[in-house]
């Protein structure tokens, strides 16, 4: 297992131009991905495409190996096998401070120090942005704040992360996320400490911003139904492998639920949208 | 460098004064503390008045105004009426002055290698000492001492050269030995520290205790409480630049030091490189750290303290608290050593002990005051 924060000076590509974001979108393809951990087989041949405008969804029970996913897709591991490439350029290719500025990761549950103030924790986003000496303009705060308006936070601005809860650290967290001004966008179940009203108020914003934005996300969902109402297309993944991918009311069926999670389930309708709600039998 | 146009964001609508929610919390009883820049000079301004003030203290007062005078007459070169008498000059020029700005140096080397450390461990019981730097530098010295080393450099004598050494070597074997993978690991580097250390500190007891001159154990142990007796020019002149080039590095990866603060990979997704962040922060603040002690002995408490201070105060934004602990340490160390040499005169205290002395207390003030929790 290779990791790619072992490396003193990151690798670059001599001879030809460093890879650099060209116009305003972006799209992440990945191909026959294999990664191990010691001897375990962790994501074997996942195949998987992010295209501008588009929210994939990934699903899975415990262990299947979505966190792992999004780990080698921000380049914090690096696949075993396969290949990752970012605007048509392998990932290994890009400088991370040229990465930073256009893929971005909300991970789970992030641990955030209690010293510092939210708006300071929002400001960290723009650190791809910033010199060496990490002085912010105008421009990176306003952009910061309007990121926090967007995610409702702008009110604990001046509070600092120890007083705050669960919830309101993950859309700080959020906020920092889109600070940070990406083009392509890893969410790792984002809503998993919030109240339903969050949950909906969130995945919206991240709707409307992969709308407008054209933005390329991918988001893991533990919420069957968030997963089916939120995302265009739906992989489910079942052991490191890819077990069904389409849109959800092709995946979310009770058979291939049954076949992944061992659960039994029975697929309704929704009456307004009539995507599929994945109830307990 | 934003791929958005301004009025791509619609921010028509949105207040750009930022309210004074946003203002940075801390002591807001003078306009002036509000800039952080303002409050470094103020800090600055201060320092040097503590030192006057401590240059002109000692076991027989000397006018502070009598200082500047000589000063100014050495500087200008001016050989004109002195109204002192001439050992007030090869006091105040040969002894006193060195030993201040030493003192100061130091300070703010121990300061601030000590914020750093507190930053890059993300532990507040971290200070400059804690990978290796103590052990081996009383390594270094214990060997000089015990086996009556005679070789200098310059104007130091073995025993400085000889805890360099010692502390460099030691602090580059724990990271050689934490270095799993490719990647160090705060906590490994912490253990590795741990471990070696006592591997160290019991080579050093054991060379003490077999060596037969009794002499020795006193000297080693006096060493190790760290002094400023034997300051010189020579030594100032060594610890200056060093300390100029590593404060400066130290304080331009403070925006870094802030984001290091979340965890790695959260960082790393960021844009810092954090391995070679850490390289760099490590290696310059050991580097300044051993040629502290080299010149002083190991003075403890400060590197602990001083951060932890300023950031009850000032918060944890590592941009201000690198260059503000670099200050207050200065100036604190100043007052310390200026203590140490009177309050017993002629004997001197070793100035660890009064470090420790007054800082415990003083830490205790400032926490029972501030009633904020210690960060992490």
């Amino acid at each position: 297992m290779k990791w790619q924060m072992g490396r003193l000076f990151p690798k670059r590509v001599f001879g030809r131009r460093r890879a650099r974001p060209v116009g305003e979108q972006s799209s992440l393809e990945a191909r026959k991905l294999r990664f191990r951990f010691g001897n375990t087989v962790i994501l074997d041949d996942v195949d998987l495409r992010l295209s501008p405008g588009r929210i994939v969804g990934v699903i899975g029970p415990n262990g299947a190996g979505k966190s792992t996913l999004v780990k080698l897709l921000s380049r914090v591991l690096v696949p075993e096998n396969g290949q990752i490439s970012l605007d048509g350029h392998d990932l290994t290719a890009w400088h991370p401070m040229e990465l930073a500025r256009v893929l971005t990761v909300v991970p789970q549950a992030p641990e955030l120090p209690p010293g510092f103030t939210s708006w300071e924790i929002a400001l960290m986003g723009r650190t791809p942005f910033l010199g060496w000496m990490g002085k912010e303009s105008e421009t990176d705060r306003v952009i910061t704040q309007q990121a926090m308006v967007e995610t409702g936070t702008w009110h604990l601005a001046s509070r600092r992360v120890s007083q705050l809860s669960g919830g309101e650290r993950q859309r700080v967290v959020i906020a920092r996320a889109l600070a940070q001004e990406p083009r392509v966008l890893l969410l790792d179940e984002p809503t998993a400490y919030l109240d339903i009203n969050h949950q909906i108020e969130t995945m919206m914003l991240v709707t409307q911003l992969v709308a407008e934005r054209k933005l390329a996300g991918l988001v893991i969902f533990h919420d069957l139904n968030l997963a089916s109402r939120y995302c265009d297309e739906l992989i489910l993944l079942q052991s490191g492998r890819i077990l069904a991918r389409g849109r959800p009311s092709e995946v979310l069926t009770p058979a291939l639920i049954g076949q992944a999670y061992g659960a039994d389930v029975t697929v309704i309708q929704h009456p307004a949208n009539r995507l599929p709600v994945v109830l307990p039998l | 460098m934003s791929a958005y146009k301004n009025n791509e964001h619609k921010i028509e609508g949105i207040d750009k004064t930022l309210p004074a929610a946003l203002a940075k919390p801390g002591p807001r009883r003078y306009w002036l503390w509000r800039r952080r820049g303002h409050v470094l000079l103020v800090a600055f301004a201060r320092g040097g008045w503590v030192a006057l003030l401590a240059v002109a203290w000692g076991s027989f007062s000397i006018p502070p105004w009598t200082i500047v005078k000589i000063l100014w007459r050495r500087i200008s070169g001016n050989p004109g009426v002195t109204t002192w008498p001439a050992s007030w000059e090869t006091v105040i020029l040969q002894i006193r002055l060195p030993r201040a700005i030493l003192a100061a140096l130091v300070g703010a080397a121990l300061s601030q290698t000590g914020a750093v450390y507190q930053g890059l461990f993300r532990n507040p019981l971290a200070d400059p000492y804690l990978i290796g730097i103590s052990s081996g530098a009383g390594l270094g010295a214990t060997i000089a001492i015990a086996f009556g080393l005679l070789f200098g450099w310059g104007s130091l004598g073995a025993v400085s050269v000889l805890a360099f050494l010692g502390a460099l070597v030691a602090t580059a074997l724990v990271y050689c030995l934490s270095r799993i993978g490719g990647r160090t690991s705060v906590v490994t580097l912490l253990l590795a520290g741990v471990a070696l250390g006592a591997f160290f500190t019991a080579i050093q007891t054991f060379l003490m205790l077999r060596s037969n001159d009794a002499f020795h154990t006193v000297h080693i142990v006096g060493w190790l409480m760290g002094s400023f007796n034997l300051s010189s020019w020579a030594k100032v002149q060594l610890l200056a630049p060093v300390l100029a080039a590593g404060t400066a590095i130290m304080c331009a990866y403070g925006h870094r030091l802030n984001v290091l603060q979340l965890d790695e990979e959260q960082a790393q997704q960021l844009g810092v490189p954090v391995e070679r962040t850490r390289l760099v922060l490590i290696v310059v603040a050991s580097l300044v750290t051993a040629t502290a002690v080299a010149v002083s002995g190991i003075i403890g408490f400060v590197g602990l303290i001083v951060p932890h201070a300023v950031r009850l105060v000032w918060g944890p934004d590592h941009r201000f608290l690198l260059p503000m602990s670099a200050l207050i340490g200065a100036g604190f160390m100043v007052v310390v050593d200026g203590v140490a040499r009177t309050l017993l005169s002629p004997a001197e205290i070793p100035v660890g002990v009064l470090t420790a002395f007054f800082g415990a207390p003083f830490f205790l003030y400032l926490l029972r005051q501030k009633k904020q929790q210690l960060f992490r």
